[in-house]
């Protein structure tokens, strides 16, 4: 069962976040979206937030992924302190360390899906070689080496969210944020998809999923409850255990997905 | 830098895609800088091909001779002050000649006198008029270069004796010989029987506004017994160098003040003349043009301007979502910049380009239509066009741009 044992203590801290919140302006109203979260994700976790809408999910997910920068609090990003950080660097931090995966896939329209896979490549200065071989790597290891010369509206919707998980994955990334990545997919889709985020996890990647589907979190290893902007329970993932489906290990790498 | 590469081709990529699929929207957008483009393009074609046909038209005036006349060849503003200034006389060639002799390395060759006024000519049934009847002497070829398509110059002794022979021009050949050769035959000049000895070539059209070739020179002795009244005289100086010309002029200057008889404290009353000050008569109408297309040009291109500002500003709302996804994957704010400032700039760029080709094929036109009128589409002129497209291109990117990069990540990707 060493397979669903949590990350030990031992391995690196990514994420650490304390106390931190985050406050909307409405005109008169000030919206606290997150009031106080504390949290810490090592390497090679694979952690669901879940919780109504409207608790702060997203917030929390924006927070991670250095898109926003909480009201207070402190935010550690491998070591490095990126609450106060500048734009261009939060940028360079996304570029590099963060994978997003979103409910809309957010692809380019009028990209190919290796252009698409490339983007963040370019913005890291990565030649047009490189580029190439890296994207189209990714590609087929996703499942879509003949797809590389699509257009997103020449996809299906699970398709194209493996273009986007592609290009989560591209820049090597130390953690993978995902929030709803099934939301717009139907069940059989994205069970197709959680089980590429299973194989990704078992290589060795860190991914934190945002989702309202207890099915959904049940992939996930450690199970984050957040209720009116605050974590009501971290659920480390021996309570959830028998969800898990364990039953079927996958064979690691040897995963066709088609 | 590399990435700064990279980034600068992605941003291509992205506008070409762009301009691609709204082709009528992106055409009719870049249309203010398509007229702005043209009428530049027109405005220099005009003002070079002014200079070139002035250019061509000056040479007959020949650059190493000097003119003395009662006038200047600029405007004056007083001109009360030439007005009561003594004629200039055709005999004072004589004395300048003389002194041009007893000089030692004068800077001076011969002076000619000449003497013009406008009549009709006729031949039979056939009439010109305002032909530029002019009396010299045969010293005339030195000063001034033509070439005779039939016949000759009248020689040194009809000039001195004054005999009624005359050259005429093309244009006066043309219309009263269509079909003889005017060698020989006698035309009426104010009632009086001139025998024409000589053709001149073609000489074209002053800057295609009159004719060189409606002329006729004669002696001017007979100038003198049949039209002494009210003609304007001259006094044609050649120039031994040409690069000595204002050592000249000071020299031309010594001389007609001794002719004239002039003590030290008075004033010149005539005026030395020379091509080059006819040269700054035209810059008032090449400014006037320059004024004329730089207003076109200016309002055109600010229009067009503004329409790119607003496809820019529409296009950065279209894609807010995208510039959010651009921002999450790590495009920093010169990014975004960058993009949308080569995006409105390469519109500007087609409009340059497109421009530039209907004014192309306008002057092609004009060209064809009236070959009189130089036309003259020169490299400098492709090149500023398209500096003038790129940088309208970045004026009116700009704002739209900046917004674009400032937006909030979070926001942008919220954005419906
Ligand atoms: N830009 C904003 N301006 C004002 N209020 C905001 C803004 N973004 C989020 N909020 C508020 O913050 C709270 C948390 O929003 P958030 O999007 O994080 O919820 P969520 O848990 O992701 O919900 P859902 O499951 O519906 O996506 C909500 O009450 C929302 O109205
Ligand atoms: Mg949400």
């Amino acid at each position: 069962m060493s397979l669903v044992t949590p990350s030990g203590l031992d391995s690196p801290l990514v994420i650490d976040i304390e106390n931190i919140t985050k406050d909307y302006v409405m005109g008169e109203e000030i919206v606290h979206a997150l009031r106080g979260v504390s949290l810490q994700i090592r390497s090679n976790e694979y952690l669901a937030i879940m919780g109504p809408s409207g608790s702060g999910k997203s917030t929390l997910m924006n927070m991670l992924g250095c898109l926003d920068t909480p009201s207070s609090g402190r935010y550690e990003f491998n070591g490095r302190d990126v609450s106060s950080m500048a734009d261009d660097e939060l940028a360079s931090i996304r570029n590099r360390e963060i994978g997003f995966v979103f409910q809309t896939f957010n692809l380019l329209p009028r990209a190919d899906s290796l252009h698409n896979v490339e983007l963040p490549l370019v913005y890291a200065g990565v030649d047009p070689e490189t580029r190439r071989e890296r994207a189209a790597h990714v590609l087929r290891e996703v499942g879509l080496g003949d797809r590389l010369y699509h257009k997103p509206n020449e996809l299906s919707g699970g398709q194209r969210q493996r273009v986007a998980i592609a290009r989560a994955l591209v820049n090597d990334p130390s953690i993978i944020l995902a929030d709803e990545p099934t939301g717009n997919l139907d069940s059989k889709t994205g069970d197709e998809i959680m089980a590429l985020f299973e194989n990704l996890y078992r290589r060795g990647h860190t991914i934190i999923l945002v989702t309202h589907e207890a099915d959904i979190a049940n992939h996930a290893r450690r199970t984050v409850r957040l209720r009116d902007g605050i974590i009501e329970s971290d659920d480390d993932g021996f309570g959830g255990i028998e969800n898990l489906p364990v039953e079927d290990p996958l064979p690691g790498d040897a995963v066709v997905y088609r | 830098m590399k990435r700064f590469l990279y980034e600068l081709s992605e941003s291509w990529k992205i506008a070409a895609a762009q301009m691609r699929s709204n082709k009528t929207r992106s055409t009719l957008t870049a249309l203010g800088v398509i007229i702005g483009i043209v009428a530049v393009t027109l405005m220099g074609t005009a003002i070079g091909g002014i200079q070139v046909g002035f250019d061509k038209s000056m040479a007959i005036f020949g650059d190493d001779v000097l003119y003395v006349s009662q006038w200047p060849w600029k405007r004056v503003d007083d001109w009360w002050n030439f007005r009561d200034r003594k004629k200039i006389k055709t005999e004072y060639a004589e004395p300048i000649n003389r002194i041009i002799d007893a000089t030692p390395n004068s800077n001076l060759v011969i002076a000619v006198p000449t003497s013009s006024l406008l009549r009709s000519v006729k031949y039979g049934q056939s009439e010109v008029s305002n032909v530029l009847i002019r009396g010299t002497v045969s010293d005339y070829l030195i000063t001034s270069t033509f070439d005779f398509q039939e016949g000759r110059f009248f020689n040194d002794v009809e000039s001195r004796g004054g005999a009624n022979v005359c050259v005429i021009g093309y244009d006066v050949a043309d219309a009263l010989f269509p079909s003889e050769s005017p060698i020989e035959k006698s035309v009426l000049i104010n009632g009086q029987p001139f025998r024409v000895v000589g053709v001149i070539s073609r000489q074209g059209t002053f800057l295609g506004l009159f004719s060189l070739d409606s002329i006729v020179v004669m002696p001017l002795p007979a100038f003198h017994k049949y039209f002494s009244a009210k003609s304007d005289s001259d006094i044609l100086v050649k120039v031994k160098d040409k690069t000595k010309l204002a050592e000249a002029r000071d020299e031309l200057t010594g001389v007609m003040r001794r002719v004239r008889g002039l003590s030290p404290e008075k004033k010149d009353d005539f005026s030395i003349n020379e091509q080059q000050a006819l040269k700054s008569t035209l810059d008032p109408i090449k400014n006037s043009i320059a004024i004329a297309g730089l207003f076109i040009t200016g309002l055109s291109l600010f229009v067009g301007a503004i329409g790119i500002m607003n496809i820019t500003f529409v296009s950065v709302k279209e894609r807010t979502r995208e510039i959010g996804t651009r921002k999450a994957l790590g495009a920093r704010r010169r990014t975004i910049l960058l993009q949308f400032l080569i995006e409105s700039t390469s519109l500007c760029l087609l409009g340059g380009f497109i421009g530039l080709g209907v004014a192309y094929l306008m002057c092609t036109g004009i060209g064809k239509a009236f070959p009189s009128f130089p036309i003259q589409f020169s490299l400098s002129l492709v090149i500023v066009s398209m500096a003038v497209s790129i940088l309208t291109g970045l004026f009116s990117g700009f704002a739209p741009a900046w917004s674009a990069s400032r937006l909030d990540p979070v926001a942008a990707l919220r954005y419906e």
